[in-house]
């Protein structure tokens, strides 16, 4: 035990273990926060459409030679989030059809383009890596990590803000707009924040695996608790403690970064599970 | 000045018109039951009165200093709600948003009407537990709380009893009539022609030709004796 704890210090004398340790964890508590909505709004795979959005938006921002990715992707995301969950049940493409569409699509042609235009000789490896977020996040510079900072700052500030309306908006629409609220508006600001959260998470788990950080911890909070509040809470709670395991985890053994996070996501899922399942029985 | 009135009004999606020509009133204090067969548009007509779908045609005007967002609505449940991981109070709470304004969180005055109308509707010992635990008549109560905390002046019930038991049904019919006694206009839409008759003051009957009027002048119209003796005879 005290090796393992010696090796962790040791680890945490390189600043781009701090770094990968801080930007988890903001990541982690930000897009927790919205799973719940999105769950139950029944788009749980609008993280995944969306990261392929933000994948296809990499490519083109690898062949132009842009120094800056995140500029680059952050407005694509957004429209694309804007696109997908402004339409509202009136449209002609319905929610998950639409998801689907726009995910694969952009894969294709982020694809398509690397493929045409990349200049890297191991191409597979480069897809790999943008999909799985296999080490990106221990490549994270200061720069980026102030960046990332400042957006789940702004993130958390806006949805704390906002958290009586969001429940309103999510919870019936109808009501809401009739009763006077703006619930285009909120939907529109959901749309960004998701974007965001989407293109910040790119970084720590890759694009296949954004799902996994949204809806695990919601679902899993879901198993045991009976109002939004402390739904929400503890899903914020028990992503960052996943997160931080995670990461810990991988430093020592050496495994990926996302995919070991996914994994203690996993786990946590069965163990809140398990104690659903008994504390119903309970009562 | 009637609290809500509609001249002319034809309603439908995209230019499908599925209504027209419709004219009726709603005065402070009536009790309307809209009634017809499915897809005569109902409902379509109601999502026009709260102002989530325009008319093709014609005016839907508010009276006596009623405006769009002080109609309350008790919506048919949907898909959202059935898991939706919600307590009783922070339901109910939600009703006051339009009142709260800019406020990013509810005032005291907020909650204190939630608490009232909780009391209300009899949901007080339920406060602390889960929507999607509780039986369809707890639910419908809980939606109306929500109602209340958002109007004291006008409710729109979308069927408000379909898929409840007999006994929940009753108790639902005479929960809305002792809210309209203490003065809160009703327009409901109904399928129940029995308790249809019995409760409201006017009928708005939806078919290819429209009746509106007093419950009296239904009952002795031959729309009114042919749709109840249908009915009648069906059950």
């Amino acid at each position: 035990m005290s090796a393992m704890f010696e090796k962790l210090s040791m680890y945490f004398e390189f600043p781009f273990v701090r770094y990968a340790l801080i930007a988890g964890v903001l990541i982690a508590l930000c897009s927790s926060l919205l799973g719940v909505t999105l769950v139950l709004k029944r788009f749980s795979f609008i993280g995944d459409g969306l990261s392929h959005v933000a994948f296809g938006a990499m490519a083109i921002a690898a062949v132009l030679n842009f120094t800056n990715n995140m500029l680059f992707m952050l407005p694509i995301t957004v429209g694309c989030a804007i696109l997908l969950l402004m339409g509202g049940q009136n449209r002609k493409i319905k929610g998950d059809a639409s998801v689907a569409m726009i995910s694969v699509g952009s894969l294709a042609i982020g694809y398509l383009l690397m493929n045409l235009f990349s200049t890297s000789s191991n191409l597979s490896g480069d897809v790999c890596s943008t999909l799985f977020g296999s080490t990106s996040i221990l490549t994270l510079d200061v720069t980026e990590v102030i960046f990332c900072a400042v957006l789940s700052i702004i993130v958390v500030i806006v949805f704390v803000l906002f958290y009586n309306k969001i429940f309103a908006v999510t919870f019936d629409e109808n009501f809401a707009r009739a009763t006077g609220i703006k619930a285009s508006a909120y939907n529109f600001l959901i749309a960004v924040i998701i974007a965001v959260i989407i293109v910040l998470a790119m970084n720590l788990v890759g694009s296949l695996l954004i799902s996994a950080l949204i809806i695990f911890p919601a679902l899993s909070s879901m198993r045991l608790f009976k109002s939004f509040k402390a739904v929400t809470i503890c899903s914020a709670v028990f992503s960052v403690v996943c997160a931080v395991l995670g990461i810990l985890i991988s430093v020592l053994y050496g495994t990926p970064v996302g995919s070991t996070i996914v994994a203690v996501d996993i786990i946590g899922f069965v163990i809140f599970y398990i104690l659903g399942i008994f504390g119903g029985k309970r009562r | 000045m009637s609290l809500l009135l509609c001249e002319n009004v034809s309603l439908g999606y995209d230019s499908k018109v599925v209504l027209s020509d419709l004219s009726f009133f709603v005065n402070s204090g009536d009790y309307l039951c809209i009634v017809g067969e499915n897809g005569s548009g109902k409902s379509t007509l109601m999502k026009t009165i709260l102002g989530l779908k325009m008319p093709l045609s014609g005016k839907i005007s508010m009276g006596d200093g009623l405006k769009q967002n002080e109609i309350g609505y008790l919506p048919q449940q949907t898909v959202v709600q059935r898991d939706f991981p919600a307590s009783v109070w922070e339901i109910v709470l939600s009703g006051c948003l339009n009142k709260s304004g800019f406020s990013p969180f509810y005032s005291k005055e907020n909650k204190k009407r939630a608490k009232e109308n909780m009391e209300r509707m009899n949901i007080t010992s339920l406060s602390k537990q889960c929507y999607r635990e509780l039986s369809g008549g707890q639910q419908q109560r809980v939606l109306l709380a929500r109602s209340l905390c958002a109007t004291e002046k006008i409710l729109l019930l979308d069927e408000p009893v379909s898929g409840l038991d007999p006994k929940a049904t009753s108790e639902m019919y005479s929960l809305i009539y002792d809210l309209n006694k203490q003065g809160i206009t009703i327009v409901m839409i109904s399928h129940d022609i029995q308790a249809t008759v019995k409760y409201a003051s006017h009928i708005l009957h939806i078919d290819d030709d429209i009746f509106f009027g007093t419950k009296e002048e239904y009952i002795n119209s031959v729309k009114g004796r042919l749709f109840l003796n249908t009915k009648d005879g069906e059950e």
